[in-house]
């Protein structure tokens, strides 16, 4: 198929027209809507840099920043944990290991907004009447505070992603020969031991695979962060992608919004390029 | 030593049902304080209750016009994963049996354009679709496909690779023109990957909220915005609110429960590439 063939184009045009509708216009719109008076329909004149100077003065746009990044570190870090843990007991030889498989992966396929409803009431009822019946003050009044709001996102997400995680591993872990083990078992390896020089590092891309994939979704979750806190109290749990959808849609400030969004991308597209530099380098070593 | 093993591995196994049964426990406690009364839910949310309440759920089924967001979110998910699956498989193909430069960058503008985070254009989107009136079912859709396109274009490019050039230069000597040949040689052969990208999409649009909340009326909502607007109307009603929830969970349940060796197969693949 040459570029001079009509057929080359008529198969692209549709993809071609969609993305840039849909995705590259609005982009170079919006990048150049930031600096500008833009209220969703006009601009009137230019104003350099004004609103990225705001920004960064912001106190709850800087809160929701920092509040995301922390929610970002904590949640990685939990959801490769259990990832992990979860596809080691689900690939061992246990009867019940495809139905953990189903158990495990099913919160994935629900939405992020009803799971948030659901949790909202684990968090406020069920742990308030678990706290009552153990005489535990620290499970009452969950979510009325930054802290447990913190955790109670951290919680959600964790245990609605780890089992897509769980998946990832489960693909690496299923191709470690069978034999590389037997061997290390007859040498008289331990469990632990041949956890450590033979399962790990040869699961380590799944780590950086899924490290990455978990630091971009918990950057850019909205849906959870919307149903279980709302980003209360006082707007202390609102993570950034919430933060620019209330800018222009709540208060009105639409080029204002557009510059956090900039920022916003900007701090995403550095998580990813990170990423395709590591796997380059991964592939070169290797 | 054969004893030691087995003994870990039940172990294991215990520690496994544990945790499977700690993961349900949320879908447990909405399914069985859905049927109680707000009273029975006050007295306790652990048990099971008193006396079963089917009307929680009559009410949230006519609340929730249960039927009519069904099908608009069948509607729309359907239509959007249909014209995503035809139309980044022709440009899949387009782009893999040209080895241009051109088709090189097209290439890489597409895989570029999965950097750029929803937030970052919705603002300017929803202003150009407002203008040129398009904020509804049909313009849904096209920003569908325009969201969707780049990992599926991706996919079936990755696919490619394992369809013999041979066919073409076969089926081209038999006469056939390029669409022929692609819709009746190439696309069948590309089946398997387009369950996997069926899959990623059907489970991302099905389950999407922001887009359609800037996008559709309450009136066209679809299942996740329809239950937000629900739930809002339900607060301090825990047994009508989780009424509506399980109700909006069940299509979702049924599809894992009849397709779930080919969902995670197609969500192990997407991630692994």
């Amino acid at each position: 198929m040459s570029n001079r063939s009509m057929a080359f184009w008529l198969f692209l045009t549709p993809v071609i027209l969609a993305l840039a509708i849909v995705v590259v216009i609005p982009f170079v719109y919006g990048f150049f809507y930031s600096f500008t008076d833009w209220n969703g329909l006009s601009a009137t004149k230019f104003i350099g840099f004004e609103h990225y100077i705001n920004l960064f003065q912001e106190k709850e746009f800087m809160n929701s920043i920092w509040f995301t990044i922390k929610f970002a570190v904590a949640s990685v870090l939990l959801l490769n944990f259990f990832g992990l843990a979860l596809a080691l007991i689900v690939t061992r030889n246990i009867k019940t290991n495809n139905l953990l498989r189903t158990v495990f992966f099913m919160p994935n396929l629900i939405g992020g907004l009803i799971l948030g409803f659901i949790w909202q009431f684990i968090f406020v009822s069920v742990f308030g009447d678990i706290g009552d019946m153990l005489g535990a003050e620290g499970m009452q009044g969950w979510l009325s505070t930054t802290e447990t709001g913190f955790w109670g996102l951290v919680i959600l997400t964790s245990w609605q992603m780890a089992g897509y995680i769980m998946i990832i591993y489960i693909a690496y872990l299923e191709n470690i020969p069978k034999e590389l083990i037997e061997a290390a078992k007859i040498d008289g390896a331990s469990s632990f031991q041949r956890f450590k020089k033979i399962t790990f590092p040869l699961v380590a891309p799944a780590f950086t695979i899924s490290m990455f994939l978990t630091l971009s979704t918990s950057f850019k979750i909205y849906d959870q962060n919307l149903s279980l806190t709302n980003g209360g109290p006082y707007n202390s749990t609102q993570m950034v992608a919430m933060e620019i959808v209330r800018t222009a849609f709540s208060d009105n400030q639409m080029s204002y919004a557009q510059a956090k969004a900039v920022i916003f991308f900007l701090i995403v597209a550095v998580v990813a390029l990170t990423q395709v530099y590591y796997n380059k380098k991964r592939e070169v070593e290797m | 030593m054969k004893n030691q093993e087995k003994k870990s591995l039940f172990s294991i196994e215990i520690l496994g049902i544990i945790l499977g049964l700690l993961w349900i426990a949320p879908f447990y406690l909405m399914v069985v304080n859905a049927f109680k009364t707000k009273r029975d839910i006050f007295s306790g949310v652990l048990g099971l209750p008193e006396t079963w309440e089917v009307e929680n759920f009559v009410k949230a089924f006519i609340d929730l016009s249960f039927l009519k967001s069904l099908f608009n979110s069948v509607l729309i998910t359907g239509l959007s994963v249909g014209i995503i699956i035809i139309f980044s498989s022709m440009a899949g193909y387009a782009l893999a049996r040209n080895k241009s430069k051109i088709s090189g960058v097209l290439f890489f503008v597409f895989v570029a354009a999965m950097l750029i985070p929803f937030q970052s254009v919705m603002i300017p989107l929803v202003s150009m679709f407002g203008q040129a009136d398009m904020l509804n079912a049909a313009g849904l859709i096209f920003m569908y496909l325009g969201f969707g396109c780049s990992l599926s274009i991706f996919l079936y490019h990755g696919a490619m690779t394992g369809v013999s050039k041979s066919l073409d230069e076969a089926a081209i000597i038999d006469g056939a023109s390029r669409f022929q040949l692609f819709w009746k040689i190439i696309f069948p052969l590309l089946k398997p990957i387009s369950v996997t990208v069926g899959i990623l999409n059907v489970i991302w649009i099905w389950n999407d909220y922001l887009l359609p909340s800037l996008v559709l009326g309450e009136a066209n909502a679809t299942i996740p915005l329809k239950m937000f607007y629900f739930f809002g109307q339900y607060t301090k009603q825990w047994h009508l609110a989780l009424a509506g929830l399980t109700i909006a969970i069940i299509p979702v349940i049924v599809g894992y429960f009849f397709a779930q060796k080919q969902i995670i197969n197609g969500v192990s693949e997407g991630a692994v590439k």
